[in-house]
């Protein structure tokens, strides 16, 4: 089927990845040349890589029209799936790049690695959603994480900063060995590396012995390691909290996305066959991780700590749209992918408000630190309780309607205990949300100083004010694009 | 003047969204130009809604909803911006822009800072308590029905008493738990009319002629149970209220009595008893609902008369007073019905007003301590007459509004069962005692407490504020008769859909002196629990022999005036298509 294995249009279906990877290793050149004060420069380069590869990815979306494009001998597929997920990791990075460059210059810490980096990284999501074989999900993987590793770290000075890497790395580490020695057992079973022969393989395979569970599971637990599902979570509040905030926010959106784009590929292509076995698998987990998630974030006075906990909560939402994908349900999965979506931009948002927070002499992290944010800056305490009401998926804002499908798709397959549950899980989660609000809002500022905030910071916030509330509002064509993305699923 | 009329929901929806937009306009310090761009808001709000009374009635009476508005919203999930309005929640629509505004023209003086902030939030809220009774939409009606939790957590939360805080997410967190089973409610219905009929919709018309099997019917009817039991509130789900009710200002105590609370009591008219009749006419949820509301008017009253806070005693008497509105609403007769939405806006009137009382009298001394005042009637004497009118109204004296409420609920619940109407009244008793009690202590007797003796009577603002309740409770009581017209068919809408029983005996031998069409129409009427009744009503009998003359409720059960609605009916009916 495939004669040549290294064509002309698969190099250009892979455009995108060039360009960023290009514009990293640029940025690493041109970042001896740049004096201190303008270090800036490697941020706007940056945003311009990224601006080049988000429009690669929407001419290639328009020129397939609508259908894929397999290359590399079958090893990644270029699809309605890809374009969507390169398009959250793009937009979200340019968010975390627009509010980064005040941060690290208040930090001391303004070199141009960070930017290669985070770029680096975005190339191994994007491959990560687009690629169709073994191999190459998992050095997209590592690409992503490692990158990962090293931002965690990178306020060197700081003993936070450096457990967070260390924390990440080994556990991370342990989860890319697990989800590596799940891999070899499907190659094993298989005798490929391709996901869809994997699939029709393990189609064939009747019995489910232990070692067709045993790589399902380590698969599996691999994966919720790197989406960061309980009980296999336990490294997110401490590297989240460690890392620079700015890092974090990228964290708890693109590489969690990436992670997701990872879980849809294998959970619903190449372990489909499977899925009555991981399905239960999967409510416990999501069940246990809405859980963990909400009830631990109750009690945090750390934001970072508290979205933390937040962010697990929200995957087990998701998850939920996996466990309602099990049985066949097309709303579960586009539940699945709109919540990814939103999610990234209301979280992106409300850490936008936490990092401008960060100013010489505040580190802007403690729940007491938003005291009356109402009276420095009416205009961020608004928008953080649109980016809250959203987490919480109050309407009419755009995580409600993440929250709807989800609901929807748990009604259709008939999860009515899980729903209600999921749904009673909102008004805990309300609780802590509101936490910030109450401090924003009823509580005193300490000294009532105005609030800063960089343009790059202004212009990320109303980015992401202007998603939340328009996908809250419209959010029609969202959903369209949502179902195109999650059509290869459709069983 | 063609466009105001066809689109005069939407343009009262938004008059309160033009006003927030004003505000952003207006400088912080300016606090004068706030407050008159907050109250010209809510002033324009109710005259724009005025002329909807007039058209109201005037409108071509054959469809039950009227002022229809519908365009697409969210294609791809079946959403739409569809409002309209029935005599039920036109009376709702006209009591929020009312009390919205004489809301707003008691937080003059009582709002002191951030005040450009409190009018915004407020503003939000009338839209979003305003959508929620326009909403034709399952979607658009949660939305917003959520939405407006947000800017009532912030009236609670910012500008109420020592306790805010706490009142505050427990009033949010309360509603919310309704709110998100409410939604599991709606996504249960949605997810069902698709897989039968292949349509993506939440168009709540469809929803209520979709025949629904029953064991889904049952378990929607206590996911939207408990979304508006906790609204409402209902007995076991009150404790929300008299905190939220004490601890916000009075605006927003007028606002959550006279509007929030009749969220609840609507949800349970146009969603339980209209689009799952047959659970809601089940006996067994019957028995529990009544049971509910009797404990909830007895046990509402007999707290009223504990308490030594007036606020909280008008908080309790609130959950009494709601108690009888669901009485009335699971009597699931006409009656019933249509008294439960009188009582409703009377609550409103009286509440809402006994709110305004106790804050004017809070702004003068600070406190609401029972034991504080006394004699007050020597020093305020206006204010005294208008308590004294609006206590009686309460407790529904003859000639004012609160009588006709209850004694039409009354009624209604006389004819399904007795007892029910006896444990009413013994709640009806104790609503006296508790109110005549407190005027009592408070208005009459010595002035001996020095510090009351100085108090002002009202000035030109405060009287402002009151004399349009007080006006309205007297039309109410004397001339009831708009209100029940305006209601009829909605109601009898209501009563067609969910009470087969009532006229189950009664169906043959009207069916004889009738000549329906066919007898296949017959059939279908009976599928489509459309019930002929030709009553001679003992209860309007004895008591109109006894002398009373009821205020003119034309029987919509009359055979002759029945046909219309009849015919119109099966028109839409499903069974047609």
């Amino acid at each position: 089927m495939w004669t040549e294995f290294f064509r002309f249009e698969d190099f250009v279906a892979i455009k995108p990845e060039i360009i960023l990877s290009l514009f990293a290793v640029g940025i690493l050149i041109t970042d001896f040349m740049l004096a201190k004060k303008d270090k800036y420069l490697n941020a706007i380069t940056a945003l311009v890589g990224l601006a080049f590869a988000g429009t690669a990815v929407v001419v290639d979306w328009m020129r397939r029209g609508g259908l894929p494009y397999h290359g590399f001998g079958g090893a990644i597929v270029n699809d309605d799936f890809f374009t969507y997920f390169s398009l959250i990791f793009i937009i979200s990075t340019a968010l975390v790049v627009l509010v980064s460059v005040k941060y690290l210059e208040i930090e001391g810490a303004h070199y141009g690695e960070y930017y290669a980096l985070l770029l680096f990284s975005v190339v191994g999501m994007m491959f990560l959603a687009c690629g169709t074989d073994l191999i190459v999900l998992f050095i997209s993987l590592e690409l992503m994480a490692i990158s990962g590793y090293i931002l965690a770290g990178f306020l060197r000075q700081e003993a936070r900063s450096n457990e967070a890497a260390l924390k990440y790395f080994l556990l991370g580490a342990f989860s890319s060995g697990i989800l590596l020695y799940g891999m070899s057992l499907l190659f094993g079973l298989s005798g490929s590396t391709q996901i869809n022969i994997i699939s029709e393989q393990l189609t064939k395979i009747s019995s489910n012995g232990p070692i067709v569970w045993l790589a399902m599971a380590t698969i599996a637990v691999g994966i919720f390691f790197k989406v960061a599902a309980a009980p296999f979570h336990q490294w997110t509040p401490d590297v989240y909290e460690g890392a620079p905030t700015t890092i974090t926010a990228f964290m708890s959106v693109a590489p969690k996305a990436g992670a997701f784009a990872l879980l849809m590929r294998m959970f619903l292509d190449c372990i489909w066959p499977l899925h009555p076995d991981w399905k239960i698998f999967v409510i416990a987990v999501a069940v246990i991780t809405m859980t963990v998630g909400n009830l631990a974030a109750l009690t945090q006075d750390n934001v970072k700590r508290l979205l933390a906990y937040s962010s697990i909560a929200h995957v087990g939402y998701i998850l939920l749209g996996l466990v309602a994908a099990a049985e066949g349900s097309s709303t579960g999965l586009q539940g699945m992918a709109i919540y990814l979506l939103v999610y990234a931009f209301m979280n992106m948002g409300a850490f936008a408000i936490i990092i401008s927070l960060r100013q010489k002499d505040c580190t802007g992290e403690k729940v007491d630190d938003l005291s009356g944010l109402f009276v420095r800056s009416p205009g961020c305490a608004f928008l953080m309780l649109i980016f809250l009401l959203s987490l919480a998926g109050i309407p009419p804002t755009a995580g409600f309607i993440g929250k709807y499908f989800i609901f929807l798709a748990l009604i259709e397959t008939g999860y009515y205990t899980l729903a209600v549950v999921a749904v009673l899980y909102v008004v805990v989660a309300l609780y802590y949300y509101f936490r910030i609000v109450v401090a924003m809002f009823m509580k005193p500022s300490p000294d009532g100083r105005e609030l800063s905030v960089s343009p790059g910071t202004w212009v990320a916030l109303a980015v992401t004010t202007i998603l939340t509330l328009g996908i809250g509002i419209l959010p029609n064509w969202v959903i369209l694009k949502a179902e195109q993305a999650v059509r290869p699923f459709i069983q | 003047m063609d466009f105001y009329h066809d689109h005069i929901l939407t343009i009262i929806l938004l008059t309160p969204l033009v006003g927030v937009l004003a505000l952003f306009l207006v400088p912080s310090e300016n606090k004068n130009a706030i407050r008159w761009v907050g109250n010209i808001t809510t002033f324009l709000g109710f005259l724009i809604s005025l002329p909807l009374a007039f058209w109201f009635s005037k409108e071509s009476s054959s469809e039950v909803f009227r002022f229809v508005e519908k365009a697409d919203w969210i294609p791809s999930i079946g959403a739409q911006y569809h409002l309209g309005v029935d005599g039920i929640s036109f009376l709702m629509v006209m009591m929020t822009t009312v009390l919205g505004f004489l809301a707003t023209l008691s937080s003059w003086s009582a709002i002191k800072n951030r005040a450009k902030e409190y009018y915004a939030f407020f503003l939000v809220l009338q839209t979003g308590m305003l959508g929620v009774f326009m909403a034709l939409d399952f979607f658009l009606f949660y939305v917003f029905w959520e939405v407006m939790l947000v800017p009532m957590y912030f009236i609670i939360g910012v500008w109420g008493g020592s306790r805010k805080l706490y009142a505050a997410i427990k009033f949010f967190l309360y509603t919310l738990t309704g709110s998100v089973l409410l939604l599991l409610g709606i996504l249960a219905l949605y997810f069902r009319f698709h897989s039968d009929t292949g349509n993506l919709t939440f168009d709540i018309l469809q929803f209520m002629q979709h025949d629904w099997p029953f064991d889904l019917q049952f378990w929607v009817f206590w996911a939207f149970f408990v979304g508006f039991a906790i609204k409402v509130p209902m007995f076991p789900f009150h404790t929300w209220l008299p905190d939220a009710h004490v601890q916000a200002p009075t605006a927003g105590s007028v606002i959550l009595a006279g509007v929030l609370l009749k969220m609840g009591t609507y949800g349970f008219l146009r969603f339980n008893l209209s689009m799952l009749p047959e659970a809601s006419s089940d006996p067994w949820i019957v028995n529990v609902m009544i049971t509910l509301s009797i404990i909830a008017i007895i046990y509402g009253a007999l707290v009223s008369l504990m308490q030594r806070d007036m606020k909280k005693l008008i908080a309790y008497s609130s959950v009494s007073h709601l108690g009888f509105c669901t009485l009335g609403i699971f009597a699931l007769n006409f009656h019933g019905i249509s008294g439960s939405v009188i009582q409703q806006i009377n609550h409103g009137i009286s509440t809402g007003a006994l709110f305004l009382i106790v804050g004017l009298i809070y702004e003068r001394r600070h406190t609401r301590e029972i034991k504080e005042f006394g004699g007050i009637s020597n020093v305020m004497p206006i204010y005294a007459t208008i308590f004294l009118i609006i206590t009686m109204s309460s407790i529904g004296m003859p000639a004012l509004n609160g009588f006709i409420g209850e004694f039409t609920i009354l009624q209604g619940a006389f004819q399904v069962n007795k007892i029910w109407a006896v444990w009413a009244v013994a709640g009806i008793i104790l609503g006296a005692a508790y109110m005549l009690w407190l005027y009592q202590r408070t208005m009459f007797g010595a002035c001996d407490n020095p510090k009351n003796k100085v108090l002002k009577d009202l000035n030109l603002r405060e009287f402002a504020t009151l004399a349009p309740l007080v006006v309205w409770a007297f039309w109410i009581g004397l001339y009831p008769k708009p209100y029940f017209e305006v209601l009829e068919p909605a109601v009898t809408n209501i009563v067609q859909r969910v009470n087969p029983d009532l006229s189950k005996a009664k169906r043959v031998e009207v069916g004889k002196g009738l000549s329906l069409p066919s007898k296949g129409m017959e059939a279908k009427s009976i599928n489509n629990k459309i019930h002929i009744e030709k009553v001679e009503n003992p209860a309007w009998n004895t008591l109109d022999d006894s002398g009373f003359r009821y205020p003119a409720i034309r029987s919509p059960l009359m055979s002759n005036e029945l046909m219309p609605n009849f015919k119109s009916f099966n028109k839409t009916s499903p069974s047609d298509l």
